[in-house]
């Protein structure tokens, strides 16, 4: 096992790849009552037109299946793992996003039983065409419950605006259409192709101490069995760099109307260190231009354009990208032009301070710093940098090297009015 | 040992609650007034704390207030309004990063009080009034946040079960008050408003990290001074209930939203209220529960099903999304299961699972600053005393007989659903 010691941080992180593929790491919080493991697969919702291991030709699959995959996960012959985790004090939950399917507990007591109780129902898919059916129901109502919520439709509405043809653009949980085609045998294939301890990660942060717990991850993995897997074969289609859609408003039954703001990525293929930099950077750049303590803020909220629900981010993974901007407002088009314009002003005239770039950068320092209180944090991040060849711990050293050039060249390459769109959500008319 | 140690002092006009913990990398302020929740104070209350964290005499703008934080390494400080029974409470809150984790030395906690006090004691006014404008945009603000209420149809359907099943208590008004009232507020009112809350509420302030407690003391104690009083009491709540009510609302959405509430009357350390917390696991707070098994695992009814307790108010609110079509089927099982539950129709096993998750989530709770503070808030609220151990203790001790004992003094009170456009005729 090796270590790597973060001394600002005063953390060091434990790491190991089994002989069958499977990354672990292993991060002791003393203090902590709590120990919070995930196992992680490369695997989200993109992935849906690949090439499975024992065949030579590609497949594509129902929209949905990946979600459907990890509900299913926790039924076993014998009933619903939820329980054996209650028994063991634990709580556990799972989560699917664009690119990953991540399965966890949390627990302050029997750590290494719940830790093997979650590599074992994650490896151990049971599927019949019975338990498929009765999970079609559950899921076609958390799928209406997202319908009825306005933000959830806010934010696939902008990524719906912004791809053409790639997968990010579908609901992470499919629609009650394409989840009806989903049969057993599908589920099965995916499971073969994603599941493989090679594409996975497990990460256990809290009180633990990492030589025992490593020794019962091996253990556990030396009893199964895994066929050498080729490199997974995944296709996705050709996207254009500019905004598939430049607008577009759905009505739904709310008081106060919605806009996001988005701006599609320029050539989002980095990795590593480069996509970090580049992350951090935009990040940096969007809050000079739109944060808390920025002239535009005010100015946007004692127009009465934003209250306290006004967010941005941008979020990249290998293949996608985007920045969203926005929240509730009384005038969509409004700010929707406001915030066009304070972009393409930001993007001609480049006027920012070292003194602005410093106390912008401190104040990530600092939000970073807060988030590693916590375990899910850093568990769920930590994954998801690593998938992209990151080190969530580079963070703050790489906030350092960002200097005005860097937020000058990200002015130029990224604010282009072409990757430009805006969704909104406004009040139904009364009938 | 124990799970925490709190320690609390007599200041000058509030409390302060220490807990030194080397666990987090910030160190969490939180600042909290409560005073009973009426119709008249309640709209006062939702503005006051958005107009105090706008600006004050040395930040006179949101931007440079704004700009002061983010060199503190982005200090975090915002507001919160809560409900507590028939309270309501005021929490500020700033979470400062601490030092020891950066190259740079600047004593952040010391500030991070300093400007705490800033924003309460030094507020932008002229003396008389609350700065016009200010108050004007958070009025806008205010009005915008009461309507969202609306629009989050799970939180709507909530926010109606309260109000229609508590109409005559003061426990149904928003905890951000009422819209017919914020046009009338003037700056003036408003700044009368916050000198009686600060004469009056009961304060208190909870400061948990890596600190060194004397030296926090005296920092604080130069800050914070306001005159003595005795805090204002409310009831019980509890009331007599008739009939079961209940209520249909149509609105053009995908799934029906059912809210379902008890009274449970039992509050927060009494007697009954640890087996209440057992008795509402084994219900409908956990993945492993009866309603979870039942709405959703058995008959595909719903995505979530689940109950949770409203512990000073002495409620019991039951939730589940499900299809319009499909409304007298769960709120038969959901009934039926409360039977269940008051007929001691659960295992050993049910109960064995429940002490477990319980006291595995009252624990991860405690790992978070917030959540701590939170559930040590409990006992300002209730005037109790009740450690984190002995909670820990009485579930564990929690026997059958306990629960059926606590299952009997609860009484199904009102349902309500709101339903899609076509539904709700059957």
């Amino acid at each position: 096992m090796k270590t790597i010691n973060f001394e600002q941080l005063q953390e060091e992180l434990y790491y190991e790849k089994l002989p069958n593929g499977l990354s672990v790491y292993i991060l002791p919080k003393n203090g902590f009552n709590k120990t919070y493991a995930t196992f992680t697969t490369k695997y989200g919702s993109i992935d849906n037109h690949f090439m499975p291991p024992d065949k030579d030709e590609f497949i594509k699959v129902p929209d949905g299946i990946a979600h459907f995959l990890e509900h299913k996960l926790f039924e076993k012959e014998d009933g619903d793992v939820f329980q054996q985790f209650s028994r063991q004090g634990a709580s556990a939950n799972a989560f699917t996003s664009f690119t990953r399917t991540a399965y966890l507990f949390s627990s302050t007591s029997n750590v290494e039983e719940n830790l093997e109780t979650l590599l074992d129902f994650v490896q151990t898919p049971y599927f019949t065409e019975q338990t498929v059916e009765k999970e079609k129901g559950i899921i076609a109502q958390e799928i209406r419950m997202y319908d009825d919520n306005p933000d959830w439709r806010l934010y696939y509405g902008i990524i719906e605006n912004l791809y053409e043809n790639h997968p990010v653009k579908i609901d992470i949980a499919g629609t009650v259409e394409s989840i009806s085609q989903i049969t057993k045998d599908m589920l099965y294939e995916c499971y073969k192709t994603f599941y493989h301890p090679g594409n996975m990660l497990l990460f256990i942060v809290g009180p633990v101490e990492p030589e025992k717990i490593i020794a019962r991850v091996k253990n556990n993995q030396a009893k199964k069995s895994f066929q050498q897997q080729p490199e997974i074969i995944r296709k996705f289609p050709t996207e254009k760099s500019e905004a598939h859609e430049k607008k577009k408003v759905t009505a739904m039954n709310v008081n106060t109307p919605k806009c996001l703001f988005g701006i599609k990525a320029l050539d989002p293929y980095q990795k590593g260190q480069e996509m970090l930099k580049k992350e951090l950077s935009i990040n940096v750049l969007l809050d000079m231009l739109l944060g808390k303590s920025s002239q535009n803020y005010e100015t946007l909220y004692n127009e009465g354009l934003i209250d306290d629900t006004f967010s941005f981010d941008y979020t990249q993974e290998y293949g996608f990208g985007f920045a969203i901007i926005g929240g509730d407002t009384k005038a969509p088009d409004l700010l929707e032009k406001r915030i066009r314009d304070i972009l393409l002003t930001a993007a001609e005239n480049k006027i920012f301070s070292d003194r602005e770039l410093e106390r912008t950068v401190k104040k990530r320092i600092g939000f970073f710093l807060r988030a590693l209180n916590s375990p899910e944090f850093i568990a769920n991040q930590f994954t998801r940098y690593a998938f992209n060849d990151m080190n969530l711990f580079d963070v703050v050293p790489v906030l350092g090297t960002i200097k005005i050039e860097d937020i000058h060249q990200i002015c130029d390459e990224f604010l282009n009015e072409d990757r430009f769109s805006a969704f909104q959500i406004v009040p139904k008319q009364a009938n | 040992m124990a799970v925490i140690s709190e320690n609390v002092r007599d200041m000058k006009g509030y409390k302060l609650h220490l807990i030194n913990t080397g666990k987090y990398k910030t160190n969490t302020l939180v600042w909290k007034m409560k005073a009973p929740i009426n119709a008249e104070n309640v709209t006062l209350r939702a503005l006051l704390p958005y107009v105090l964290q706008s600006s004050s005499k040395k930040y006179p703008s949101t931007a440079l207030l704004r700009s002061y934080l983010d060199d503190l390494y982005g200090a975090v400080f915002y507001v919160d309004l809560a409900k507590k029974g028939e309270y309501h409470v005021i929490s500020m809150i700033i979470e400062v990063a601490n030092e020891k984790f950066l190259t740079d030395s600047t004593p952040l906690l010391k500030k991070a009080v300093e400007f705490l006090a800033e924003i309460l004691t030094n507020p932008n006014t002229d003396g008389n009034a609350f700065n016009r404008e200010t108050v004007e945009q958070e009025k806008r603000t205010l009005k915008q946040r009461i309507q969202s209420v609306f629009d989050d149809k799970m939180k709507y359907s909530n926010f109606r079960l309260i109000e229609e099943m508590c109409k005559d208590e003061p426990y149904a008004l928003n905890v951000h008050g009422r819209i017919e009232d914020v046009d009338s507020i003037t700056p003036e009112a408003l700044y009368e408003y916050y000198q009686q809350a600060i004469n009056e509420d009961e304060l208190d302030l909870y400061i948990i990290g890596d600190i060194d407690e004397e030296e926090t003391a005296s920092i604080v104690d130069e800050e914070f001074h306001f005159q003595s009083r005795t805090p204002k009491k409310t009831g019980t709540g509890r009331v007599k209930i008739g009939e079961v009510q209940e209520i249909q609302e149509v609105q053009d959405i995908r799934q029906g939203k059912l809210n379902i509430g008890f009274r449970t009357n039992i509050l927060y350390g009494e007697p009954d209220y640890f087996p209440l917390q057992v008795l509402n696991g084994i219900y409908g707070g956990f993945s492993h529960s009866k309603l979870f098994i039942n709405v959703r695992e058995k008959n595909s009814l719903a995505y979530y099903a689940a109950s949770r307790l409203e512990s000073h108010k002495g409620l019991m609110i039951v939730m589940s999304g499900i299809d319009s079509k499909n409304y007298q089927q769960a709120v038969d099982i959901i009934k039926e299961q409360m039977e269940a539950m008051k007929k001691g129709d659960f295992s050993d096993e049910e109960l064995a699972q429940t002490k477990a998750v319980i006291k595995n989530q009252l624990l991860e709770t405690m790992d978070t600053a917030r959540g701590t503070i939170e559930i040590l808030y409990h006992n300002v609220v209730a005037g109790k005393n009740i450690s984190v151990d002995e909670w820990l203790t009485r579930v564990d001790e929690t026997t059958k007989e306990d629960i059926e004992k606590a299952a009997a003094k609860i009484q199904l009170d009102t349902i309500y659903f709101l339903t899609g456009a076509e539904a709700g005729k059957q």
